[in-house]
């Protein structure tokens, strides 16, 4: 029961929401977070969007991710939570 | 240009990365726990403890609150369905839980019990059948409460009560800190829950245990993230908080979901199945909201019965708290399995043994060693 699932936003209506994971849409309540756009992700739990991802630290996460993997022979563990 | 969470899940990136683990990881062996069922549900089904090296384990703490849901709440439940008449709306994973009786042996006994997938879908119930008294058994850490208490706050009709069984991460894991026998490098945060309540609640546990503490969230590689930045503290020997889940984490939480709680809900004392009674764990439904407050509405309280926490022989308080294997239970895939659970660990799709019973080859590398096997410990 606790899964909570970043889903895309479709459609907007006051507090109710239509989201999509997997091709797969459901119905949820927008209660928990303000103004969401369509095609923004919110993270899903329990039928009610609990926070939005915020796109740009996903987008420097893996940024950084990439580096990490790309490194060839990397002596120390940089801070990849930084 | 959003960023799609299968990226965490890449296969290639996870090789990689659990390589660089490998390559970059700790010489001395390392434990550490998350709290959380969702992560060792993604830990299990990715097979990570197959990927990681064999100096680092991890062990699953008490993270899963239909596991921690004590005994006499189900009771109440199902006595407020077969005494009280009333309709019991509860999340599916409630409906084996041991009590005297389950939810579900309550139901084959005429108790009007429905399975909802969210606090608003019970809340549309009690619109749809004014005749009836509907109560929401809702159970689950502060992601969960927070949309109960939203559904509190969005005026529901006068027919509608909580049955709150809900329970706060933070001080459960002070008190799991002070614990005897168990022997912690660093832990796990869940992603979701500190999505919803900001690392802050989190500053004092850090400095009562002096350990690295990484929140993650649930892909599998976001959970290599966490682990990664775990073994660099604990090489380096420093306590501290890094958010390795910045997408959902941010300072201070998500404030309306925070504010929701602290107006729907009052903070108390709590049980918790395998840990006994927690101070300032529990949430109460908010006086100035009585009525709609199965407790006071049905006046059940203080009419507890003691029901022991486990069958006989179940090891499922000591698994809950990292101190046993599922391994180590006789039970364990003999008598107790998903279609014929024991206890509250093999019911739950988050528990423990019901994950390491459906994903065995992910289950601790090298058998069941015991966390006191290792060097060192933690106080």
């Amino acid at each position: 029961m606790c899964l909570a699932i970043p889903m895309r936003i479709i459609e907007v209506d006051g507090t109710r929401g239509l989201v999509e994971s997997s091709g797969v849409r459901y119905e949820i309540r927008l209660d928990l977070v303000g103004d969401v756009r369509i095609d923004e992700f919110v993270l899903v739990h329990a039928g009610y969007a609990i926070q939005v991802m915020d796109e740009e630290a996903a987008a420097e996460q893996l940024a950084l991710l990439e580096h990490l993997l790309s490194e060839e022979a990397g002596d120390s563990l940089p801070d990849p939570g930084a | 240009m959003p960023v799609p969470d299968e990226i965490f899940r890449d296969p290639v990136r996870l090789a990689k990365f659990a390589d660089r683990l490998l390559r970059h990881g700790s010489t001395r062996a390392l434990v550490f726990m998350h709290v959380c069922g969702t992560h060792e549900h993604a830990i299990a089904r990715a097979g990570l403890r197959s990927l990681l090296p064999d100096s680092l384990r991890i062990i699953a703490g008490p993270g899963c609150p239909v596991c921690v849901c004590p005994p006499e709440e189900i009771d109440l439940a199902a006595r407020l369905a077969l005494e009280a008449g009333v309709v019991v709306a509860t999340f599916g994973d409630m409906l084996r839980v041991p009590g005297r009786i389950s939810l579900a042996e309550a139901r084959s006994r005429g108790g009007d019990i429905r399975v909802v997938a969210s606090a608003a879908a019970a809340v549309e119930i009690a619109r749809h059948e004014p005749g009836r008294e509907v109560v929401l058994f809702a159970v689950g850490f502060e992601t969960t409460a927070c949309t109960t208490a939203a559904a509190l706050l969005a005026h529901p009709p006068d027919n509608f009560s909580i049955l709150s069984a809900h329970r706060l991460i933070p001080p459960a894991l002070e008190a799991l800190a002070g614990m005897e026998g168990l022997a912690l490098d660093g832990f796990l945060l869940p992603g979701h829950v500190l999505a919803v309540t900001g690392p802050e609640p989190y500053d004092r546990f850090v400095r009562l245990t002096g350990r690295p503490c990484a929140v993650a969230g649930f892909e599998p590689v976001d959970i290599l993230l966490g682990l990664e930045s775990l073994v660099r503290m604990a090489n380096a020997g420093e306590a501290g908080l890094v958010n390795a889940y910045p997408r959902a984490v941010r300072p201070g939480g998500n404030s309306r979901a925070v504010e929701a709680m602290a107006r729907a809900f009052t903070v108390g004392d709590a049980r918790w199945r395998g840990l006994g009674t927690i101070p300032g764990t529990g949430l109460d439904v908010h006086p100035e909201r009585q009525r709609h407050d199965a407790r006071h509405r049905f006046a059940l309280a203080g009419e507890t019965i003691a029901v022991p926490d486990d069958a006989p022989g179940c090891l499922c308080s000591r698994v809950m708290i990292g101190l046993a294997e599922p391994e180590d239970c006789s039970l364990f895939g003999t008598v107790c399995t998903p279609e014929t659970p024991h206890g509250p660990c093999m019911v739950s799709a988050e528990g423990t043994c019901r994950s390491r019973h459906l994903y065995p080859a992910a289950g601790s590398v090298g058998g069941t060693r015991t966390v006191t096997d290792r060097e060192g410990g933690a106080s």
